[in-house]
């Protein structure tokens, strides 16, 4: 009922190739993000924000990132914490040294600055493959990190090695620091993601798209064909660390406000962007949503039940979190190893169906 | 049918966590008992909690006002650390005590925007101790820069008043914590003339066969070290098995305590840390504690961790905060309060002697008075040497001062940066 197809008729290119094909699935997408833009501004509470919904945009946003790379391009990468940290850094240095620039523009230059480092790092790429390449990224992972640390002149020589987002306004409005007001902080995530979500949706269906596609699926194949391994490899590591580079930048300045480099961008960062695509949908917009989600929001609503809850003690709690996203990450690679977003896909085939199926 | 149990209990524990009683005093406690810092964290947690539970046990609360406290596992995790500070703040919480440097970090800019003050006691950032600058974050009763001279002036005394020409290694936490003295200790080593060299370990500091290889080819006189969690532990021993002196070993106050020199043995015997606070059960208070709160079942912990190092610690910290809560309630004279007023508390706390002997800890730690414009307290320190025949920790020198002219100057230039970066008038402390 809900995804009828009856009377829906396309009578044009650009109708039937639109990316929500269902009028019910477009309306409700449509409603969906009305409300995330005109309702949840209102009642969200800095709880809310700080805890949820904010690291979950910009887990949303790093993980598209990876999705590109690792999901449409089939590149494994373990650099994504080195990468974040390039962002966050860069982020960092930008808005030190140029305070009037706009604090958009600095998260997007600081997405550029990462997608040159990220491009250089993809150089490997070329020449091997598969395991060899995760091998070598990893090393961007542990080089980006030991130089971050190492060289006083990325922290500006403080004397911890920290790095803390000075306030910064949009309109007036505060959107870093610890002023800025949770709906702000919020609407400039959801804004970013809501763009560049769009922006990737319809790189991933346009010939840049299709290039990292053939070449994840069969290299030679792709090369015989005519597309270009150089471009299409270099121009994926780039468009996922610029993601990735944005994403990180907003998890220092928006989110955290302030990093040390070991401790935020560790190698268990690049891990948990793997289990998010790997676990939402490799290949797929929605699924990078749907693994931010579950490793980013689930911890923190068993951790509410566990302990606000039923009151148990705080170790405990800790201790079974772990265990059961662990566990939960086991069940559904066996049981869905395409994801949640393919469980998506199934739920809405039935959908269609429903309540007549055949 | 699982969907709905689960739903079930979400709502369930939403309408429960909605409605708890705002009249308690609360006290949230940002705990580790996991991860790798857990064998540090849970001591000082449950000295931290069985304090809190004596005084609602024996007192009725503080001035008869009752103590709630809320604890959240934060794993030594700066973003779970955030998520525990938001998740906590709305219930009333008067004062933060995150144990961790890096939390502190985190919350120095988010509790001055909120006005609930911060006491990360002898950690966190040093020129906290600018109470100008820094109006909601307390640092007493000693900094880590305190902690780095008391050292270097331990050392002087050692060696006969000079150590020109003689080399001090410093292993630390490759981290904001461990970076911390590196400047002070520069300074130090530039007024004294010794040479100082430098050794990071990185996170969480299971590996150090690299670092002490290289101690034991440079030959330093003297090594000092700034680790937490697991990593002291393995340089303990490591030390030991290159059969590094151990009197000659000393470390800040967050790698002495019992389960950091434990697993080393017999090697470990004479290593040195400094501390800021008495060691045992030698205290008419761990009388109380036992009969109130262990022997009737209310502890926090298993109770093998009393009377040591970082149970005192914790111990002492909910002390403090206590006390400034019950500061705060004579100069404002009511009993409903509100973390501002726990501030003005912290800042006009005076612990002396006979303060400490009616709380039952005669000669625990050295007196305290806090002002406004110097939230770092007394900055007094004494060495402790750990025995490993009698498993015990035992002070070998008096309480001693920091070089304040040295450390003074660095918190004044360090609060002046970060006011200028984040654009902060300093308070008038009518000094």
């Amino acid at each position: 009922m809900l995804y009828r197809e009856a009377g829906d008729f396309k009578t044009t290119y650009v109708a039937d190739m639109q990316t929500f094909p269902i009028r019910g699935e477009r309306l409700l997408f449509w409603l969906f993000v009305a409300v995330c833009f005109g309702v949840v501004p209102f009642f969200i509470t800095g709880y809310w924000e700080k805890s949820i919904i904010v690291p979950f945009l910009v887990w949303s946003m790093i993980a598209l990132g990876l999705n590109i790379l690792t999901g449409y391009c089939g590149q494994v990468s373990l650099g994504t914490g080195g990468f974040m940290a390039v962002g966050a850094f860069a982020c960092y240095k930008l808005t030190t040294a140029f305070p009037e620039l706009n604090i958009v523009l600095i998260i997007v230059m600081s997405g550029a600055v990462t997608a040159g480092v990220g491009m250089l790092f993809g150089l490997p790429s070329l020449r091997i493959k598969g395991f060899y390449l995760a091998v070598a990224t990893l090393a961007a992972q542990f080089f980006l990190v030991w130089c971050f640390n190492k060289f006083g002149w990325f922290y500006n020589y403080s004397a911890s090695g920290q790095i803390s987002m000075p306030t910064r306004t949009l309109f007036g409005v505060a959107v870093t620091g610890p002023d800025a007001p949770s709906w702000a902080t919020y609407l400039v995530c959801l804004s970013f993601v809501f763009v560049f979500a769009w922006v990737a949706r319809n790189l991933t269906r346009g010939r840049l798209g299709r290039s990292w596609m053939a070449m994840r699926d069969m290299d030679i194949a792709a090369q015989i064909m005519g597309v270009s391994p150089f471009n299409a490899k270099l121009s994926a590591f780039a468009i996922s660390s610029f993601y990735v580079g944005m994403g990180g930048a907003m998890f220092f300045a928006i989110y955290l406000g302030a990093a040390e480099v070991t401790e935020a961008f560790g190698i268990d960062k690049s891990f948990d962007a793997l289990f998010m695509i790997i676990i939402g949908g490799l290949g797929s917009i929605l699924g990078s949503f749907l693994g931010a989600a579950f490793i980013v929001v689930f911890p923190v609503f068993l951790k509410n039940v566990m302990v606000g809850g039923l009151g148990w003690s705080t170790d405990l709690a800790a201790h079974i979190e772990i265990m059961t996203v662990g566990a939960l990450i086991i069940f559904f690679l066996i049981v869905e190893p395409h994801g949640l977003a393919q469980l998506w896909r199934l739920t809405k085939e039935k959908l269609r169906l429903w309540p007549f199926p055949y | 049918m699982r969907l709905k149990t689960l739903l079930a209990t979400a709502a369930l524990a939403m309408a429960v966590g909605a409605g708890p009683a705002m009249a308690d005093l609360v006290f949230p406690s940002l705990s580790y008992r996991t991860g790798p810092y857990a064998p540090n964290g849970i001591p000082f947690a449950d000295g931290y909690a069985d304090y809190l539970t004596l005084l609602n046990e024996r007192d009725g609360g503080i001035e008869g006002e009752k103590i709630r406290m809320t604890e959240c596992e934060t794993g030594y995790n700066t973003e779970k650390g955030v998520e525990c500070y938001e998740s906590t703040k709305g219930e009333g919480s008067l004062v933060y005590q995150p144990l961790s440097t890096g939390i502190t970090y985190q919350l120095i800019p988010k509790a001055t925007a909120d006005k609930i003050p911060v006491h990360s006691m002898g950690y966190g950032r040093t020129s906290a101790a600018d109470g100008a600058v820094f109006p909601y974050i307390f640092n007493y009763p000693g900094t880590y820069w305190d902690a780095a001279s008391i050292i270097v002036k331990h050392i002087m005394n050692e060696e006969g008043g000079d150590i020109s020409g003689k080399k001090i290694s410093l292993v630390y936490h490759n981290s904001a914590y461990g970076k911390e003295p590196i400047r002070t200790l520069e300074e130090l080593s530039k007024k004294h003339g010794f040479e100082l060299s430098l050794y990071p370990v990185d996170h969480p500091g299971q590996e150090q066969k690299a670092t002490w290889l290289q101690i034991r080819r440079d030959r330093p006189d003297y090594v000092t070290m700034w680790g937490w969690g697991v990593m002291n532990q393995v340089a303990v021993q490591e030390a030991a098995n290159i059969r590094f002196p151990m009197d000659h070993f000393i470390g800040v106050w967050w790698s002495g305590s019992e389960n950091d020199v434990l697993p080393a043995g017999a090697g470990a015997n004479g290593y040195k840390a400094v501390t800021f606070h008495g060691v045992g059960t030698d205290f008419p208070l761990f009388e109380d504690i036992k009969k109130h709160v262990t022997d009737a079942g209310k502890a926090a912990g298993d109770g093998s961790h009393i009377g040591e190092v970082l149970y005192n610690r914790g111990l002492y910290a909910a002390m403090l905060a206590t006390e400034a809560a019950r500061t705060a309630m004579k100069m404002h004279d009511t009993k409903e309060l509100t973390p501002d007023m726990v501030r003005d508390g912290m800042e006009a706390l005076k612990i002396d002697e006979a303060r400490m002997k009616e709380l039952g800890l005669p000669g625990f730690a050295p007196e305290i008075a806090v002002t406004c414009s110097n939230h770092g307290g007394p900055g007094l320190g004494a060495i402790q040497q750990w025995d490993a025949d009698a498993k015990s920790w035992s002070l070998v020198t008096d309480f001693m001062g920091a070089d304040r002219e040295v450390v003074d100057a660095l918190i004044k230039e360090d609060s002046e940066a970060y006011a200028k970066e984040n654009n902060i008038t300093p308070r008038d402390c009518g000094a």
